[in-house]
């Protein structure tokens, strides 16, 4: 259920600019890979490009190669619609269907792509599924309510439900915690440290204590300037990256001393 | 000799040279009071038939606006007079406004009660010249049209909004958007007239008269309705929606018809119900293309089509011997489009209100 | 580094996609074909027209421009005369609603005055003649006695009242609502920190207006009065029910000879109209076409000179 990642020479363009340049990087199977820098310097860009979000925007295209166990996303006559279905995404607020009940919002990506399902087959993934993102035993008796009544964190985790139902082989996150309060925040990270167990997993993160606690290991991105791309600086081991880094800009970045 | 302490009075500096809170409220009322007084001596009289309220309403604002300025010109000085007289003129704009509004419905009532009645709504003018009759034909002729005119008008229309919010770009959806409001200018005969220029070379009878011209006709002039206001609603739906279905691996036609225009869907149908309640009162081009006719006719590809509108307007304009029959269908035909139109706009609100989902923001 | 340029990213195309997006394009290409079909239609109609000989005409005009010209006259002359009425109205509603009434009534009271464009013009028609018309023939009078002087009251009065002068009055009723909606919304989007500032010189709330919202709103005020124009010029029923018309340029406003707009015109004489009749009468409706064309391209230039507020509704 699990892939690697590999990014070899990635440049993200929105239209001219250069927003993100020269990425190379791995992504192991079932590890937590934290993204961290400063804003605009092109980590939730580079994010959206492992799953062809990216070109969603328009204007938006993308040079290189992103490899997933060794197929190419942007290989010649590859779907994004596909790629998407391999690789989940959870944004920075939750976004529930407001037009679904909770159960329908888990199944969305089911039976958006019009895939009949029994009865006792959707009731059993909508159980898996929201087991898969703890919520189970809070939303069960109210399936078929409007998502829209949760809380935040119960939305949030109503979305990663809802992205590891289509059973992606990889989940991003692009801050999934930056809209909720530290109960749910700590619920959220609860989670992505189970799931890790099933998914390779990506997640962006500003906060720096949060990609400590959760990844394994963590990339640091920067930007010269403004209008200058995005930039991978160092990728290593979170320990090594917060304890010991071997450029002095990460240095600066983790201890606090910009950003 | 005893000096007795008297508690000075509070003042407030900054509330020297003001008038009290009041002050105005007073002098609105004693400036009805005394226009009321004056119509009231004209009817009692005997001079005017009967009490003047439009008078005395709009005479007792003009007073107001005069009252209020010299007394505030004369203790708050010039500065706050004029703020205080353009209060009162905007205030009595409103009142303008207002007037035409309640004496249509009020005469459109009054005047259409006669003949509201069951014959009114079950008899088509077939053979009637005086008295009795009714607008059935008319009726049922407007609901072709119009309904007619909604299915021409609401796929061209959503589909082009979609097309504008969804996958427009570039000079297409430029162009589209320039030309939606050129469209909304079109007055309504001009959009008659094409609709018979169309329809007499079509068919090559230079005297063409249908009822599907009229719904072409009205489809003109309600396609930039729509267009606009579903373009509007599609807007609304917060592109996070879109993105979580594209991360759902869900294609995007399937992401616009499930859950974009779900969500959106409410107020689409509200913007849909007031084109239709603005188009269903249209005259001009239905008098052209559609014509008139004293029958029931149920097809709209052939003969003439008898509507509401065209059906007050002939009532009125072509009046027979007894001619209080003539203008009493006249008025009853006009209550019904109103209510008719009414009914479509409360329609639409309560939709817009009730089912509106509500987005997390 | 060699920067190889990578072929643009094509995404796969799917069936249910393409036929749907390829329908959207069409949809909205065909507004395009039906405007352009407006054009080219009336034009083909009209062309008779154009050449038409004396027998076309009635009362000794000879040529097309003869009978269109006292009409496009009647047609501007009316809907100016609504417009000098409405836009202070319209000004004053969409300011008392915008700036002094109640927050919390405001909402309800544009309701109300949207309430006027539910109205169906014919309504307005048969209340012009029966109520307005009525109503206002004594002042009528009053006014051509006491200012017959005056070549706009020059006598002799219309013993009905179904002059031009009512007309006006009943258009400018009809394009009060569009004119207010769009007032407000401009009214609405000036800058709250234009206003405080002018508040806290210690302007009173009509100096504020002054300084802060009606120089901001003009381009807006402009475009809405020309949108107001366009509906007036176009308006058929009210004018075809009220007025008594004939074929004069005047501008005298309360004589019962009055010249007819080009709408009210088509809308009176076409159901019995034939032969080149019927393309003399689709030619003045080319005409009017293009009036209105010509406002409201003024106006939606106005428009999207500034910024861009929704103009249809």
């Amino acid at each position: 259920m699990s892939k690697r990642i590999e990014v070899n020479d990635l440049n993200v363009y929105y239209s001219k600019f250069l927003a993100v340049e020269d990425v190379t990087l791995t992504i192991e199977p079932r590890t937590v890979t934290a993204f961290i820098g400063p804003s605009g310097c092109g980590k939730s860009t580079f994010l959206r490009t492992l799953n062809r979000m990216h070109e969603v925007i328009p204007g938006a295209r993308v040079e290189g190669e992103v490899l997933i166990d060794g197929n190419n996303l942007y290989g010649p006559g590859v779907d994004p619609v596909l790629v998407r279905r391999q690789v989940g995404m959870v944004f920075q607020r939750p976004n529930p269907f407001p037009t679904m009940s909770i159960g329908d919002n888990v199944l969305a990506g089911v039976k958006l792509n019009n895939t009949r399902m029994s009865k006792s087959d959707s009731d059993d993934l909508i159980e898996r599924s929201l087991r898969g993102a703890n919520l189970w035993n809070e939303v069960k008796d109210r399936l078929n309510q409007p998502g829209s009544g949760l809380s935040g964190g119960q939305q949030q985790r109503l979305c990663i439900a809802r992205a590891i139902a289509v059973q992606p082989d990889v989940l991003l996150m692009d801050e999934p915690c930056s809209a909720l309060d530290p109960i749910s925040t700590l619920a959220i990270e609860d989670l992505i440290e189970e799931l890790k167990n099933e998914y390779t997993i990506v997640i962006v993160t500003h906060n720096m204590q949060q990609a400590s606690r959760v990844s394994d290991r963590t990339a640091f991105f920067n930007i010269a300037g403004t209008g200058k791309p995005g930039k991978l600086i160092e990728y290593n081991d979170t320990t090594t990256i917060f304890s010991n880094p071997s450029v002095q800009a990460t240095e600066d970045y983790v201890s606090g001393r910009f950003g | 000799m005893s000096t007795t302490l008297t508690a000075a009075p509070i003042t407030n500096s900054l509330t020297a040279g003001m008038l009290p809170r009041r002050a105005s409220l007073w002098l609105l009322l004693t400036s009805f009071a005394v226009t009321g007084a004056f119509f009231g001596v004209l009817f009692a009289a005997g001079i005017t038939n009967d009490f003047n309220i439009v008078g005395t309403v709009f005479f007792g604002v003009l007073l107001f606006c005069l009252l209020i300025w010299s007394v505030s010109r004369a203790v708050e000085g010039s500065r706050k007079a004029k703020d205080r007289l353009v209060t009162a003129l905007v205030a009595l704009a409103f009142t303008i406004a207002l007037l035409p509004l309640i004496s249509v419905t009020f005469t459109t009532i009054v005047n259409g009660l006669p003949r509201f009645d069951m014959e009114f709504f079950t008899h088509s003018m077939r053979n009637v010249v005086g008295p009795g009759g009714g607008a059935l034909h008319a009726i049922t002729g407007t609901l072709l049209i119009t309904g007619a005119a909604a299915l021409i008008s609401v796929p061209i229309g959503l589909l082009t909004a979609i097309y504008l919010v969804e996958y427009g770009r570039g000079s297409l959806a430029r162009g589209i958007t320039f030309f939606v409001d050129v469209m909304t200018g079109i007055p309504s005969i001009v959009a008659g007239l094409f609709a018979f220029a169309l329809f007499a070379l079509i068919t090559n009878d230079p005297g063409i008269r249908f009822g599907i011209g009229g719904a072409v006709a009205l489809s003109v002039l309600m396609i930039p309705v729509v267009v606009r206001s579903s373009e509007e609603m599609l807007k609304l739906v917060p592109n996070e929606l879109r993105e979580a279905a594209f991360a759902l691996g869900v294609p995007k036609w399937l992401t616009v018809l499930k859950v974009v225009l779900p969500t959106s869907i409410a107020g689409i149908i509200t913007g849909i119900m007031l084109s239709i309640a603005r188009v269903i009162g249209e005259t001009a081009p239905l008098l052209i293309i559609a014509g008139f006719t004293s029958s029931m006719n149920y097809d709209l590809f052939s003969e003439r089509m008898m509507t509401l509108p065209v059906f007050v307007y002939t009532q009125y304009m072509n009046q027979g011997s007894d001619m209080q029959a003539y203008i009493d269908r006249a008025w009853a035909g006009a209550l019904t489009l109103i209510l008719i139109v009414a009914l479509l706009n409360i329609i639409a609100r309560l939709i817009a209100k009730f089912f509106t989902p509500k987005i997390a923001r | 580094m060699t920067t190889a340029v990578a072929p643009p990213i094509k995404a796969k195309q799917r069936p249910g996609d393409r036929i749907f997006s390829t329908a959207t394009v069409v949809a909205g290409s065909l507004i395009l074909v039906v405007l352009a079909a407006v054009a080219i239609f009336l034009v083909a109609q009209s062309l008779p027209a154009f050449t038409a000989d004396e027998s076309a005409f009635k009362g000794g005009i000879t040529n097309f421009w003869d009978y269109v010209w006292p009409l496009a006259f009647g047609t501007v002359w009316a809907a100016a005369l609504a417009l000098l009425m409405a836009v202070p109205v319209a000004i004053g509603i969409a300011l008392f609603i915008s700036h002094y009434a109640p927050r919390k009534l405001a909402q309800s009271l544009g309701y109300v005055v949207d309430l006027l464009a539910a109205v169906p013009s014919v309504v307005f028609g048969l209340w012009g003649i029966t109520v307005l018309a009525p109503a206002l023939q004594p002042l009528y009078s009053q006014l051509v006695e006491w200012f017959g002087w005056f070549p706009l009251f020059a006598g002799p009065v219309s013993g009905t009242g179904r002059t031009i002068l009512t007309v006006a009055v009943v258009l400018a009723v009809m394009i009060l609502p569009i004119m207010t909606a769009l007032c407000r919304e401009v009214f609405l989007q000036t800058p709250r920190l234009h206003e405080e500032a002018a508040l806290a010189l210690g302007a009173t709330r009509w100096e504020m207006i002054t300084m802060a919202v009606l120089p901001f709103g003009r381009p807006g005020i402009i475009s809405a009065a020309m949108l107001g124009l366009g509906r007036a010029l176009g308006e058929t029923m009210a004018v075809a029910m009220v007025l008594s018309p004939a074929s004069v340029i005047s501008f005298a406003l309360l004589q019962s000879q009055n010249p007819s707009t080009i709408a009210a015109n088509i809308a009176l004489n076409f159901p019995e109209a034939h032969g080149v009749g019927v393309n003399v009468l689709i030619a003045t409706g080319l005409i009017l076409f293009l009036i209105t064309l010509a406002v409201n391209m003024v106006a939606r230039f106005v428009i999207n000179r500034r910024k861009a507020f929704s103009g249809a509704n």
